[in-house]
């Protein structure tokens, strides 16, 4: 017998489940919009040219293999936080913070929820918007935290419940953990403006909650990194004092090679120090020290000048090319006929849009017309090019007109 | 880590030329790896590990999952362990861990959630060896299906290991009172040069029948410590087992870092399933490995030569990175402040830090702490 004959098939993955379910599709006609991965306009992989760059640089300067220190690449954690925070930020120049590298955007969150349950001690509750990424919760779980959430997004408009959230933000007790998607809300691609951002700071500090920021498409989003790292400046100018992770996954086309970021906003430059030491007791026990390829490449982007400038462009080209899909897939809609308003598709920003499509109605595209989405109806606006946004359109409008 | 006979850090060559041909190949991006890892890098590292003609293998009940260096496989297959093993969830399953071992196994356990870390009798100061009556006796008295760390070659920090008979007698007790083999192996190949002989003993417990876990590092004998390539093989009973427990590993990966990172696993797989670039690994790890037998050889001689106090066949008896020299720790104050040695108060030295350079230099300071330091 087997010490594991009880152990139960753990459930398949929803959004890999797509994945699958469309490769084994003979439709030509066939799209991937469960894919949470950029492709360009004919629907491939983009490796970004600064990309590539870095990489030929790094190649010719033949480094070493010695382990990272368990905080990662200080040369990346840095300018991650500049990255996040802005140049003439108090609390960057100031040194009152702390980074460390983490495994991408999960592995950064992890760390930061190990941290919350080691030493947070005022409150075990995670506030997340509803809806949140899926990922969010199994994470806080594991970590031992539990979950809570606050309305966010208003399924009958397909955008943002502020009175909703902003009445449950309020109700939530005091030194809560509270989660905020920083920019392109996923899955919904619904943000908050600047002047609701301005409230919801107001309202978090008098309920005196833990801010935790997630923030994996930095430019990705609007196609300007400050305009995307606006909500989280704004906060910490506000004297909220962050916990963020970031994620190099989707800005900079890194997907697998693991590049995040976990920082926690501290008091002062004393503080940040003996956070840093508690987290590299965290991480120790979990993988040692990070990985070197991402955060080298991310490292040599953001710290030569020329690289950036073009990083800077190829992103704001990655998010121009979403922008225009998604007024492409309105005025096709409307060219079908389509009576609905979709404004929404163009007011939801960022990788993802939550259609407002049913789930009988996704059943209905992925069988008749083998266009793949998950079951509430998100679609990846990076999955739809210039050559199927008018096959997607027709789809559409086919199962709800 | 290994240093060359300069002191400096070594890329392996086949390591360099594969990281061209990587940086050569256009079809390649920066994709999402599937959450278990590359599949071509999980079936050969298994296979390394297992050995080309495993019973395991061959009966499909072997299953991988990709991770972020050793230590991530031990936490994985920990954080598994403590989810699903002897019943659900259950904290309180004593977890033996060798006295001594490496630090970081008692942090990975308890991090994972284990309640009841403790220790199985190992080195014997004494005698300077293997403490076998003193571990076999551990594991007649502890409890049933308790869950107990080896170190599958190399022994870390001590360098000694069973023999192959003193194994057998290990996996006897092992079988008869349930006790459950989580293999720590971070140096196969790099310890005696051979990956064969290496595995033995994870090998010899596979075809006892065992089920269990091995975590493997590709950080010494590939060199590629900070890509952080692992890889926890898991031997089950059947199939069906083996993919009920990868299909809950992966729940686990997923809220841990979702899936890992590409580049050091491409570099292992394009390696090991390249006959002429595994040939050509297998040398780079034999060079690693022969440097290091050298320096054993060439230290133990000057001792005998100098007629330090005491014997000195532990130093050649004794595999791997490591070796327990056996110094107390006011000779290593000694070793440290007067002589600018560096190495633990335990005792041990990495061997990697002995060049034909300052040989004679470590040969006299020991054999002056050891005569002038009681």
């Amino acid at each position: 017998s087997s010490w594991w004959s009880h152990v139960e098939m753990g459930p398949p993955d929803p959004i890999l489940g797509v994945t699958e379910a469309y490769k084994r599709d003979t439709n030509s006609k066939k799209m991937n919009l469960g894919v949470g991965a950029y492709r360009d306009d004919n629907g491939k992989p983009y490796v970004l040219n600064c990309v590539r760059k870095a990489e030929a640089m790094i190649a010719s300067k033949k480094m070493d293999k010695e382990y990272l220190p368990i905080g990662g690449l200080a040369d990346f954690t840095r300018a991650s936080a500049e990255l996040a925070l802005g140049e003439n930020s108090e609390a960057f120049k100031s040194g009152r913070y702390v980074t460390v590298q983490g495994i991408s955007g999960t592995g950064s969150l992890r760390i930061g929820a190990n941290f919350l349950q080691r030493f947070f001690k005022a409150s075990r509750d995670v506030y997340l918007p509803k809806p949140s990424w899926g990922n969010h919760t199994p994470i806080f779980r594991d970590a031992g935290m539990q979950l809570q959430a606050y309305r966010y997004y208003d399924p009958k408009t397909c955008s943002l419940d502020f009175s909703g959230a902003m009445e449950d933000i309020s109700k939530i007790p005091e030194k809560s953990i509270i989660l905020l998607h920083a920019c392109a809300h996923n899955p919904t691609g619904v943000d908050p403006r600047q002047e609701q951002w301005k409230e919801l700071a107001a309202t978090v500090k008098k309920r005196n909650l833990l801010v935790y920021f997630d923030m994996a498409y930095q430019g990705f989003a609007s196609g300007d990194i400050n305009r995307d790292a606006w909500a989280v400046r704004y906060f910490i100018e506000q004297g909220i004092n962050i916990v963020l992770s970031q994620s190099f996954a989707k800005n900079m086309g890194l997907y697998g090679e693991r590049a995040g970021a976990f920082t926690v906003i501290c008091s002062d430059p004393d503080e940040a120090k003996r956070v840093e030491s508690q987290l590299k007791i965290l991480i120790r026990p979990m993988y040692s020290n990070p990985p070197v390829n991402g955060a080298r490449i991310a490292s040599m982007i953001l710290n030569t000048p020329d690289l950036r400038k073009e990083w800077l462009t190829e992103v704001k080209g990655m998010a121009d090319r979403i922008i225009s899909m998604r007024t492409q897939l309105v005025s096709n809609l409307k060219k079908e006929g389509s009576s609905h308003n979709w404004q929404h598709i163009t007011d939801q920003i960022g990788m993802f849009c939550f259609t407002g499509l049913k789930p009988e109605q996704v059943e209905r595209l992925i069988k008749e017309f083998s266009v793949y989405m998950t079951k509430d109806g998100r679609i990846s606006v990076a999955g739809v090019t210039s050559g199927n946004v008018g096959y997607l359109a027709h789809a559409i409008h086919q199962v709800t007109k | 880590a290994y240093r060359t006979d300069e002191g400096q850090p070594w890329v392996l060559p086949v390591v360099k030329k594969v990281e061209q041909m990587i940086a050569n190949d256009n079809s390649l991006n920066h994709e999402y790896l599937p959450i278990l890892g590359l599949p071509e890098f999980r079936a050969n590292a298994s296979r390394i590990a297992l050995g080309d003609d495993s019973p395991a293998i061959k009966e499909n009940r072997v299953g991988s999952v990709q991770s972020l260096g050793g230590t991530g496989a031990l936490r994985i297959g920990a954080e598994f362990l403590r989810r699903w093993y002897n019943g659900n969830n259950n904290t309180a399953t004593p977890v033996y861990v060798s006295a001594p071992s490496w630090e970081n196994h008692n942090s990975v356990f308890m991090d994972a959630g284990f309640k009841d870390i403790r220790t199985y009798h190992y080195w014997d100061a004494a005698k300077r060896g293997l403490d076998l009556q003193g571990l076999l006796n551990d594991m007649e008295h502890a409890p049933e299906c308790s869950i107990f760390i080896l170190h599958a070659c190399a022994h870390n920090p001590t360098g000694t290991d069973p023999t192959p008979e003193q194994w057998k007698q290990i996996a006897a007790v092992m079988k008869r009172r349930s006790l459950f083999p989580f293999f720590d192996s971070a140096y196969q190949g790099f310890a005696s040069g051979s990956l064969d002989k290496d595995a033995w003993a994870v090998r010899y417990f596979v075809s006892e029948g065992f089920e269990l876990f091995c975590a493997q590092s590709f950080s010494k004998n590939f060199g590629l410590y900070n890509e952080r390539v692992g890889n926890l093989t898991v031997v089950g009973k059947d199939a069906d087992n083996v993919q009920r427990v990868l299909s809950q590993m992966e729940k686990i990966v997923r809220t841990t870092w979702s899936n890992p990172p590409s580049q050091g696993a491409r570099i292992v797989a394009t390696t090991l399933s390249s006959p002429q670039l595994f040939d050509e690994w297998k040398g780079n790890v034999k060079t690693m490995a022969d440097r290091v037998l050298l320096m054993r050889s060439e230290l133990r001689s000057r001792l005998e030569a100098l007629g330090t106090p005491g014997t000195w066949n532990h130093i050649t008896e004794q595999i791997g990175m490591f070796s327990f020299t056996g110094l107390n720790p006011k000779q290593v104050e000694y070793m440290v402040k007067e002589k600018h040695i560096y190495l633990m108060a335990s005792g041990r030295i990495n061997m990697c830090g002995l060049t034909t350079k300052n040989l004679d230099y470590v040969a006299k300071s020991i054999h002056e702490a050891v005569t002038k330091i009681q």
